[in-house]
């Protein structure tokens, strides 16, 4: 009996130490698939068309999104995007880059904020703005740290409501972000899935985007990572620029900050 | 028209390292939208790649080839200045055409 | 214990196999677009088998060659975009294409190339299911092979 279980146990430990060195030979090749992807990021191509729109003289006032304030003082792109999102005293509230956008277009430009938010992510055959001027905003923060410093006790606040909906297990399967985002390593099939409530885990993941996903062949904001995460998690979806989402944002930044932003990445 | 294209051309000796990214949709003809009305193919046929208005490479696609297409390739008897253009052609009719300098 | 846990395993991962697939091939529309090509390779981009679009591309009986290179990870994270290299070290290549064998139409690109052309190329296409990958290579008149499965993941959330 004694040899028996020996003889069992040693079986189980060469398996799991077979299934060890498949998983990392997997872990090599899929290295390999994104290494060859990230040569050539479409989402460069996305870029260049957020710039033009941001030139651009649009809308009923005729106006370019130029002087457009991220946080830096009016017209200042480079590093705005990894200061965001932060509380605005113009508008009393605090803003991610997407609502901080809406804000310019619909004071800037003079477009209705329904204008605006209809086609907020790409459908096929309709390239949506919003995506592209993400995209520019964010290559803009390309080797600059993330820095949400919190400070005003409005982005506090949402810091601790993200913190609290990042923990709150809710829907018809009672999940959490937290049920597969607050443990090392996770993954889900093949797919690791990043520890948020780490420095790394979470910089790994604000630094990326906006990204290009290569399975939906656009770019996803952070808005619509979180809103599809909802989703994915069985929660009833969130409206776009909603608090909630803002908050996450906020909550996952200061978890990030200091992170180098690496944007726009590529993913799957 | 089509949108413009991201063309990288880099030496290494007199071989030229040309990298391009083309933005197209690459549709199969086979995709259903929202309301379940099928999405017409469309799609890049035929690509050229030349130096110095000379065609150094000339490709045929089916509609298997991604969305927003890369084609990495290399050219010889390339040197810094020369200009690599790159040409698509869709089933549509649809064309381009971008040019860089070699750095 | 073990075996049963691993037979229930097998057959949850055989049905997700097979709606990882119909999904695949729904999203990214493989199947033979009816549009009609100008081009001479017509009928071997609608060919629908390896054989077919030889025959199309009048190719018998390609050698396997060891000259010829197929640069790809062995797995990639999602089949709608699958990068590929193809390389040859024969001399005086002509051609080189790219054929995915159980795509619903195996040939996805042809190269014809110059002299001015170094005969290796990179793309990236779109695969419906895991599957053998062919680099065909025509030098000095010869038609030359070389083959390489990749493995398609039905991936997770994405990141």
């Amino acid at each position: 009996m004694r040899h028996l279980l020996a003889l069992l146990a040693g079986c189980v430990l060469a398996s799991a130490a077979m299934a060890a060195r498949a998983q990392d030979k997997s872990g090599d090749e899929v290295a390999k698939y994104r290494e060859m992807l990230a040569d050539g990021n479409p989402a460069d191509l996305v870029e260049l068309r957020g710039e033009e729109l941001w030139k651009a003289k649009r809308g009923p006032k005729n106006a370019s999104l130029e002087q457009c304030d991220l946080g830096l003082g009016p017209g200042v792109v480079d590093g705005a995007y990894a200061q965001l999102p932060k509380y605005f005293p113009d508008s009393k509230k605090v803003m991610d880059l997407e609502a901080r956008l809406v804000y310019c277009m619909t004071t800037l430009q003079g477009f209705t904020e329904a204008e605006v938010t209809k086609a907020w992510f790409t459908k096929p055959g309709k390239e949506a703005d919003m995506e592209a001027l993400v995209t520019f905003v964010g290559a803009r923060s390309n080797g600059k740290p993330i820095n949400v410093a919190n400070r005003h006790p409005q982005e506090a606040a949402m810091a601790k409501m993200g913190e609290y909906i990042f923990y709150r297990r809710a829907g018809p399967q009672d999940f959490s972000c937290a049920i597969c985002h607050a443990n090392d390593n996770k993954r889900i099939r093949l797919q690791e899935l990043g520890n948020l409530t780490t420095k790394e885990g979470a910089g790994t993941a604000m630094k990326s985007f906006p990204a290009y996903r290569v399975s939906q062949g656009n770019v996803w904001s952070m808005q619509r990572r979180l809103i599809d995460c909802m989703r994915q998690a069985r929660w009833p979806e969130p409206k776009y620029l909603s608090d909630a989402v803002i908050a996450l944002e906020v909550y996952l930044q200061g978890k990030a900050n200091g992170t180098v932003m690496q944007t726009p990445g590529i993913k799957r | 028209m089509g949108s413009p294209m991201k063309i990288r051309a880099s030496l290494s000796g007199e071989t030229a390292d040309v990298k391009v990214l083309m933005r197209h949709d690459m549709e199969t003809g086979q995709r259903k939208d929202a309301s379940g009305a099928v999405i017409p193919a469309w799609y890049i046929q035929e690509v050229t790649v030349a130096l110095n208005g000379k065609a150094v490479v000339t490709a045929e696609w089916g509609a298997a080839v991604s969305k927003d297409p890369y084609l990495a390739l290399k050219v010889k008897g390339a040197k810094s200045g020369d200009a690599v253009s790159v040409t698509w052609v869709d089933n549509k009719g649809d064309t381009r055409t971008d040019e860089t300098k070699i750095a | 214990m073990r075996e049963a846990l691993n037979l229930e395993r097998r057959k949850a991962l055989k049905a997700g196999a097979g709606f990882g697939l119909l999904s695949a091939l729904l999203s990214v529309g493989l199947i033979s677009p009816q549009q009609a090509r100008a081009a001479v390779n017509k009928g071997a981009f609608d060919a629908k088998t390896l054989d077919e679009t030889y025959k199309a591309l009048g190719v018998s009986a390609p050698a396997v060659s060891d000259q010829v290179v197929i640069n790809a990870s062995d797995i990639a994270e999602n089949g709608a975009v699958v990068p590929i290299g193809i390389k040859s070290n024969l001399p005086n290549t002509q051609m080189v294409a790219l054929l995915v064998e159980r795509n619903p139409n195996p040939l996805s690109a042809s190269y014809n190339l110059t002299e001015a052309a170094v005969p290796e190329v990179t793309m990236r296409v779109k695969m419906g299911q895991t599957s053998n990958v062919i680099a065909l290579v025509k030098a000095d008149g010869k038609f030359y092979t070389a083959t390489k499965e990749i493995k398609i993941t039905l991936g997770g959330c994405g990141g």
